[in-house]
């Protein structure tokens, strides 16, 4: 599968170009692109199916962009203005999409939904790294995990447009252009934060300082992905290092702020081994699936 | 204090006055002292103001003083910015990516402007006779009110 086979919506605009009174800032076109349905359809007819460890790799990165999606979605109504409400849950739905186009794919494997991976699973069934579970904090906190986030993912997406495995190259050329926007979204805040009043600058750096020492794990390689990345269907998460320490750095100087020097937290995320706060959030994702199993709302 | 004159919050918010107030240290000051602090607080919005509109990192400690911004879509090539509505953004960059965020969340456009609603000057609702009911009945300003002269080619 490729973008470019995959069929989408369509255009079902209803405006009509010509500068007339139908010319308006609000007409509402899905456009073409690759959906979570797309992939999950594909999984079911049998057009794509992951080997094993494809679909154990996809859970990884599934459940990154699943944990954090919930830990974001927490800010609807809370952050510091309407406006960045919106942008902090814009940034939750793009991770969200990511996480359904890799559950629903890593579900190919064992014939598992999306839903049967994200609401079913216990914790320590969870793969993603610990960095995502973190709880949200001030708002400099988020924005410090953000930061962190971003930068890694945008590496990651990017060389995973190469991945031998097409349907996660499919998934990673969607996502990768939408955390493009999450970096810069971190960026600029890390700037005014920084830049901004003691108080703010404080807490910039207090949240920098909470979330660094979860920056180590992003890069740990197993032996899950060395196989793959032999095989060109993974990217070695060691790789990215250089590219993510040298992008961040920039963003820091321009900021005057200095790389935390804090030493790293245990990990083992991939493992199943998670800080103490992932528990809580699973409980609360999915309860409702738990308590009325087969419900839709 | 806004720097674009954000409608919204009056020229003496509520915040100031009580930043002002905290910066009477407790106890019981001199009237003289009372007297400077008082003057202090009273001058520190009026310094704010000459802040310049757009600046790449903001100095606002109270987050009431985020300017309104005008936003304008353009929802595909040839056609113009259309007014989409307003919001608050510290300055011009968020200004922008605000806007993405608000108002092209549907596949909306291909082209945002921003402009701080202050420098919109805005014809008055109530001179609507003066300035706008004058074109009325005057048939002759439209082309079509004349009749194609005879052997005018291309017409």
């Amino acid at each position: 599968m490729s973008p470019e086979t995959t069929t989408g919506h369509g255009d079902i605009s209803t405006g009509v170009a010509g500068g007339d009174s139908n010319a308006s800032a609000t007409r509402i076109t899905p456009g073409n692109a690759l959906r979570p349905e797309d992939i999950a359809l594909e999984v079911r007819t049998g057009l794509a199916k992951p080997t094993e460890d494809v679909a154990e790799y996809a859970l990884r990165l599934g459940d990154d962009a699943l944990v954090l999606a919930q830990r974001l979605g927490h800010w609807i109504s809370r952050a510091p203005e309407l406006e960045e409400d919106v942008a902090l849950g814009n940034i939750a739905l793009d991770q969200l999409g990511h996480a359904r186009s890799f559950l629903s794919y890593a579900g190919g494997a064992w014939e598992k939904s999306e839903d049967d991976l994200a609401y079913f699973r216990r914790e320590h069934e969870f793969r993603s790294v610990q960095l995502f579970e973190q709880p949200n904090g001030d708002f400099a906190v988020t924005i410090a995990r953000q930061f962190i986030v971003s930068y890694y993912q945008f590496e990651l997406y990017r060389r995973l447009t190469e991945s031998s495995d097409e349907t996660l190259a499919a998934i990673a050329a969607k996502a990768v252009k939408e955390v493009d926007y999450h970096r810069d979204h971190s960026a600029q805040w890390i700037l005014r934060l920084a830049g901004g009043t003691d108080e703010s600058r404080t807490r910039m750096i207090h949240g920098l300082r909470l979330m660094w020492p979860y920056v180590n794990e992003l890069f740990q390689d197993d032996d899950l992905t060395q196989r793959l990345a032999e095989a060109g269907a993974a990217v070695a998460p060691s790789s990215l290092r250089e590219d993510f320490d040298r992008l961040t750095g920039d963003v820091l100087q321009e900021a005057e702020l200095e790389v935390p020097d804090v030493p790293a937290a245990p990990g083992g995320g991939r493992r199943g081994k998670h800080s103490e706060h992932l528990g809580y959030l699973l409980a609360e994702m999915q309860v409702l699936a738990r308590e009325h199993p087969g419900a839709s709302w | 204090m806004s720097p674009h004159g954000n409608p919204e919050v009056p020229a003496s918010s509520a915040s100031e006055v009580i930043r002002g107030a905290e910066q009477v240290p407790s106890g019981a000051p001199t009237p003289e002292a009372a007297a400077t602090e008082t003057k202090a607080a009273a001058t520190t919005p009026a310094s704010e103001n000459q802040v310049p509109s757009i600046q790449p990192a903001v100095n606002h400690a109270d987050r009431g003083a985020w300017g309104l911004w005008e936003v304008f879509v353009r929802s595909s090539r040839g056609l113009s910015h259309v007014h989409a509505g307003s919001l608050h953004a510290p300055d011009a960059a968020m200004a922008l990516r605000n806007a993405r965020d608000l108002y092209t969340r549907r596949n909306e456009g291909v082209s945002i402007w921003v402009v701080p609603a202050d420098a919109i000057a805005a014809s008055d609702p109530d001179a609507k006779g003066s300035f706008f009911e004058s074109p009325q009945g005057k048939d002759y300003r439209h082309a079509t009110y004349y009749t194609k002269s005879e052997g005018v080619k291309h017409l």
